[in-house]
Parts: C-alpha cells; structure tokens; sequence
C-alpha cells in the first residue's frame, strides 16, 4: 500500500515537471526569478537593458579617472598622485571608455532596437546573446582588478605600443590581455547575431533599402567588427607570446619590429573609431526626421556614404603613424585617402541639415542631443582633416591637439548620439517620457561642460603641450585650470541623466505606442512600454507606405 | 519565439558564412607578419638589410660616383656593452668593396650576449647596401671586460638610385638574454 502511494506521488511530480516544462517553451515569464532571471535571460529586451546599464556603470568608471587626470592637471606640478599611477589612469580611461562604455552602449542599443524595427520576435541567435552580454562584466572585472595588482594596471597608453606594453610593461600585462580577447569575443558573437538578425528575420516585405538608418549602420558596423577584432586577438595574443614564451614579434633584438606592431593595431585601430560612430550616425538619422517632420533626405545616399566610410576606413590606418619614418609615397597616400573619408562623412551632415530645412522643427531633448551632436562632431571632424595634413600632424603629433580632436568626435559625438537615443527611446523602455526640465539641464550642462573641457586642448595642443604627461609648463596653466573645471561639470553633470533615468522609471508622463509625433518605423506600433515579447507574428509591412525611402 | 523554419535556416547559413569570413581574417592576420617582412625587404622600407653574408656583386666600380658612408653605434637599454664604430665615415665609390671597423667592449662585470640590429637610412638605400662579411649575422658573448674589434665588408651597389649622396648605417646593440635569444627565430 505505501509503494502504491509514493508511486502516485512520483507520477504526480513527473507530471508537474511536464507541465512546467509547457509553461517554460511557451512564455518565459514563468522563469527564475531574482539574479538568475538576469544571468540566464535570453530575451533580447533584458539583455539591451543590461548592456546599456552596465555601460552606464563604465562610463561613471571611466568617469571618475579622467576626473583624477583632470585634478591633477588643474595646476601645474605634482599634486595629488605619481606620473606612475597618472599613466595608469589615462590607459583605463581610455580602454573602459571604448571597449567598455561606448561600444557595449551601442551593442545594447542594437539589443533593443533592431528586433523592434524589423520586426522580429527576438534576436537570431538569443542564447550566444546572453553569453556576449556576460563576458563583458568578467572582463573588466579582470581589467579594473589589475589596478590593484602588484605593479599596478596597464600604464602604457590605450593603444598599447610595444615594447613599451611587452618589454617594459608591468606584471599584469597578460591579464590586461585576457580582459582585451574576453571584450574582443563578446564584440564578434554580438556582431554575427546582429547580422544573422537583420539579414534573416525581417518582417515579410522589408527589403534591404526599407531598414531604417539605424539598422542600416549596424549591419554594417558589424561587418567592420568581423573583419578587425580577429586583428586585434592576432596582436594581443603576439604580445602575450613575446612577453611570456620568448617570441619576438615586436623585439627588434630577436629580428621583429617595433613598427609592425603599430600598424597591426593601427589596422584594427582606425575601422574601431567607426565602430564607435557609425551607429551614432544612424541614430542621429532617426531623430533629426522626428522633430524636424520630414522624411530623412537622401535615404540612399546615407546608406552609400556609411558604406563608403567602412570601406575607406581600412586604407588609412597609418595617418596615426605619420612621424615613424613612413616613405614618402605611403604619407601622400594616406594622407590623401583620410581627406577622402571627408567626402562621404560631408554627405551625411548635408543630408541631416537638408533635412532640417523648412522643417517643422521641436527641440525636445533628444533633438537637443543630436543637434549637438551634428555641431560637435563636425568640429571634430575638420580638426581630423587638419591632422591628415602630413606636414601639419608633424607639429600636432601627440599633443594636446589630437586630444581635443578624439575627444570631440567620441564625447559630443558617440556620447552624444547615445544620449539622444537614450531620451528618445526611453517612453518605449519604460513606458515614461524623460523628464523635460531635468533632460534640458542635462543637456546644457555637459554642452557647456564639454566645450569648456575639450576646446581650449586645441590651444594648448598648437602651442605644444604633450599629451599622457601629469605636468606641464607654466604657459599651459590657465588652458588646463579651464579644462580641468570643465571636465568636473561635465562629469557631474552626468549624474542628471541617472536622476532623468530612475524618475522616468519610477513613473512620469505616460507615453502613447507611438511617443512622438513626428516619428516612424515599426518600433512605434508596440505599446509603451514595450512588453516583454513583441512581434511573435510578424507585423504587416507595406514599404509604399512604411518605408524611409519611399518616394 | 515563433521564427519560422526557413529563417531558422537563414540565421544558419549567415552565421557559417560569417564565422568563414572571421575565420578568413584570423589567417590575414597570421599572414600579415610574414607579408610585412618580405614587403619591407623587397622594397627596402624600414632600412631593413639582408640578414646573411651576400656574394660580391660584378657591375664594376662606378668611379664617377662617390658615397658617403656615416656610421653609427648605440648601445640598447639594459646592456652593460660599449659600441663605437672606429671609422666613423667611409667614403666609397659604388661597386668598391670596403671595410669598416666597430669595436665592442663588454665594461660589465658577468659574461653577457647581445646582438647588433642594422638600420639605413634613407631607407630606399638600403636594398643597395650589400655585406659580405658582418658581425650582425650572429649574436655575439663577451667576458667582463673583454673587448673584441669586428669588422663589416660591404659594398654599394653601383644600381644605387643617383640621388642618394649619403647612406647613414646605424646599429643598434641589444641585449640577448635567454629568452629572447631562444625566440630569436631569425638565427
């Protein structure tokens, strides 16, 4: 009699076990809860949300050490730490901001948005997803944890020069390494399920030339990562051969070359900086039509240039090797091909002010954002075609110049472009528009900020202060005291974005499906906020009418 | 999740053709280390020589010509060697064999090794730079305070391009600990 109960029960539980296993194919609401729904979610929303905050998190990280470079250039002479700990923090900065901040931003951005807009139920491949997102915390986990390591983290630059990184870098070099290929896969798995998404899972009638900008960009911002992180693996794993296995790659003593090193990373190097903005681009793409109430000019013409800046980008790595020695046929040749991405990189603001014009133009804050961002970038912009000058760049080489240069086509460039889809996408992730007094504030203050911050370095860069140095002549002083208190308002001006963020998710004005009056694409037509699964038939399409580039 | 088979099918083609291009760009990436030095010894970039003795080439000696041969001696970091070069400037007509004498002086107190690494400028003369005997192909060991003079035989090329007046050969003295001499892969 016992058995025949326990039999019972067992059948019971098998039965339970079955039905769970229902509920889980059919909606993954039912799944783990707690940490566990975060560490194994497969969803394509949860992990776009996890990668932006986790680059949210970097870019306060990376934040707080340009903040300590910023201290200590405040004044001339040493003041709060040593050249050695000031080298470490210019490296971190940088490689958290790029492989941390930046790049993760737009890969989660992609995570949310690009299902959304062509109209399919998740990405490709959600499994490979979720293992992009969760290398990344592991690997700046390694990398922030060498700062504490004997010897100290990285303090070689973040382009990592040899032999300056191998020969004469410090103990914890190889973990420096281990963090780079970590970030260097989750880039490559993220770009090959971005691809596999927009090439496969577009709604039945979306050809190629209906995706909007946005899209567009990211296929092929993805192509660019394909082709030039296996270089980047390539480098760093030479490096690990010759700094633990003997090799000699970058040892002129042991037959290699200094030189080949630069132009390995440099191949890999330039193709990254478009990495950081194309998608930018295409944000900027989607926003200007919103407010401006007209459809985006020249659709194809965007698509053309963002191609042609791909492929131009893989012809120019050595403008950043002018002063090595090159040959004179090589610096002609570079310096011509970099003046040529002007061309295309001018089409895309003409496009933008074209669309502007005799528009019915809001300045809500994300046109706010990326109305900064078309002035800014091209600041940046014309002082990258001052550096392409060969007898010029000798003069601004490493100095404070290229500085402000990088600075104002990744701060009010990316960032800014981040910003802006951030505020502008905001009603669909959390169902509230962002708040517009405080969005406002934000804005104007990281405008002044970083204005204030970046633009006398272009002074101090011409009149010759070198860049990655923690003392300076005095002449540079008062250029640096205002850079110094620009960088601090910038900085803390980022704060009010965490502010708008819990607010708007906290509540605030509803937002309708389709937030703003001017704006298109498929992403509008699910409700705010979007639920957890959208698009599990796939939406009706009609590019007569749905398309950007209809006539 | 409700993706229908056929792009199931799509996503599985596009990841085997993306994983062929990554795979494609992890061999450019091996083959570009060879690539780039036999580029820069085709064209001579980088002041890059050849790396073992040559023959003597047989184009006659072009007496219209003279060259100014500058060279040059340094000592890397970390090497407790002296480097001089004994005849600072040779001056030779192309196709005219010659000699010059470099005298290396181990001035620390253990046995070490270490190798000289060439370099021409300007570079496009460096393909035309030949060497027939040279201290360069081999790393050398030195006692404590031992001091060895060595010489380079060389010859210009009379091919040498008519504008280049002056060749200035700097070497460049490294140390070779074990690890690197074990990694040397060009001996």
């Amino acid at each position: 009699m016992a058995s025949d109960t326990s039999q019972a029960t067992v059948q019971q539980s098998v039965s339970d076990v079955a039905q769970d296993e229902a509920a889980h194919t059919s909606h993954a609401s039912h799944g783990p809860t707690g940490i566990m729904r975060w560490l194994l979610t497969t969803n394509h929303k949860e992990i776009g949300s996890l990668y932006l905050l986790f680059s949210l998190l970097m870019l306060f990280i990376g934040g707080t050490l340009a903040l300590v470079i910023r201290a200590e250039l405040f004044q001339p002479g040493m003041q709060y730490i040593q050249p050695e700990f000031f080298n470490q923090m210019t490296t971190m900065h940088g490689l958290i901001m790029v492989f941390g901040a930046i790049m993760p931003a737009f890969v989660g951005l992609a995570n949310w948005m690009i299902p959304l807009q062509v109209g399919a139920p998740d990405m490709a491949l959600p499994r490979l997803n979720n293992f992009s997102f969760w290398l990344l915390p592991v690997a700046f986990g390694i990398l922030l944890s060498t700062l504490f390591m004997e010897g100290g983290g990285p303090n070689f630059g973040w382009t990592f020069y040899a032999p300056l990184s191998t020969t004469f870098a410090p103990p914890s070099t190889s973990f420096f390494i281990i963090s780079i290929h970590l970030a260097g896969i989750s880039s490559i798995l993220g770009a090959i399920n971005i691809i596999a998404t927009i090439l496969n899972l577009r709604t039945p009638g979306m050809r190629l030339m209906d995706m909007s900008l946005f899209v567009w960009t990211w296929l092929i911002t993805a192509f660019l990562l394909i082709a030039v992180m296996p270089v980047l693996a390539g480098v760093v794993t030479m490096m690990l051969m010759d700094i633990n296995f003997g090799t000699s790659f970058f040892n002129a003593a042991g037959g290699g070359d200094p030189v080949l090193f630069q132009h390995l990373f440099w191949f890999f190097g330039h193709p990254e900086v478009y990495i950081m903005i194309l998608p930018a681009f295409g944000i900027v793409s989607l926003i200007v039509p919103t407010f401006a109430r007209k459809r985006l000019f020249g659709y194809a013409s965007m698509v053309y240039a963002t191609a042609s800046i791909a492929i131009l980008s893989f012809l120019v790595w050595a403008h950043h090797m002018f002063a090595v020695g090159l040959p004179l046929t090589a610096e002609l040749f570079f310096m011509y091909s970099t003046m040529l991405i002007a061309v295309p990189t001018g089409v895309k603001v003409f496009n933008w002010i074209a669309t502007l014009f005799r528009g019915s133009i809001t300045f809500d804050v994300p046109m706010l954002f990326a109305l900064g961002f078309i002035v800014m970038f091209t600041i940046g912009g014309l002082s990258g075609v001052m550096l392409a000058i060969v007898p010029a760049d000798f003069q601004y080489h490493d100095t404070y110049f290229v500085v402000a240069h990088f600075h104002y086509v990744l701060v009010p460039g990316a960032l800014f472009a981040i910003m802006a889809a951030a505020y502008y996408w905001m009603p669909k992730w959390t169902g509230h528009y962002a708040n517009e007094t405080l969005g406002k504030w934000h804005f104007w203050m990281s405008v002044i900020g970083v204005n204030l911050t970046f633009f006398p370095m272009h002074f101090s860069g011409l009149a010759g202060m070198p860049r990655r140095i923690p003392d300076y002549a005095l002449q540079f002083a008062d250029f640096n005291m205002i850079s110094s208190i620009g960088g601090f308002m910038f900085g803390f001006s980022q704060l009010i974005f965490v502010w708008v963020l819990v607010k708007a998710i906290r509540g605030g004005e509803k937002a309708p499906a389709k937030a703003w009056e001017g704006a298109e694409g498929l992403e509008w037509t699910v409700p705010s906020p979007a639920p957890l699964h959208t698009f599990d038939t796939p939406p009706a399409y009609d590019p007569a009418t749905d398309s950007p580039s209809r006539h | 999740m409700s993706v229908s088979q056929t792009a199931q099918a799509g996503v599985q083609r596009t990841v085997k053709k993306t994983l062929w291009v990554l795979l494609g760009m992890v061999g450019f990436t091996l083959a570009l280390i060879p690539l780039y030095d036999v580029f820069c010894e085709v064209t001579g970039l980088n002041g890059k020589t050849a790396e073992s003795a040559q023959i003597i080439s047989a184009k006659g000696v072009d007496e219209s010509r003279q060259i100014r041969v500058q060279l040059v001696a340094r000592s890397g970091s970390g090497l407790t060697w002296r480097l001089e070069a004994l005849d600072s400037v040779v001056t030779v007509h192309p196709g005219q064999i010659s000699q010059a004498r470099f005298q290396f002086t181990n001035v620390g107190d253990t046995r070490s090794s270490s190798r000289a690494v060439p370099s021409i400028t300007p570079s496009a003369g460096a393909r035309h730079f030949r060497k027939m005997e040279c201290f360069c192909f081999e790393q050398q060991w030195l006692k404590a305070g031992e001091t060895v003079q060595l010489p380079l035989v060389f010859q210009i090329d009379p091919d040498l391009p008519d504008d280049i007046k002056t060749l200035t050969l700097a070497y460049t003295l490294y140390p070779m600990d074990e690890v690197v001499a074990l990694g040397g892969f060009r001996d």
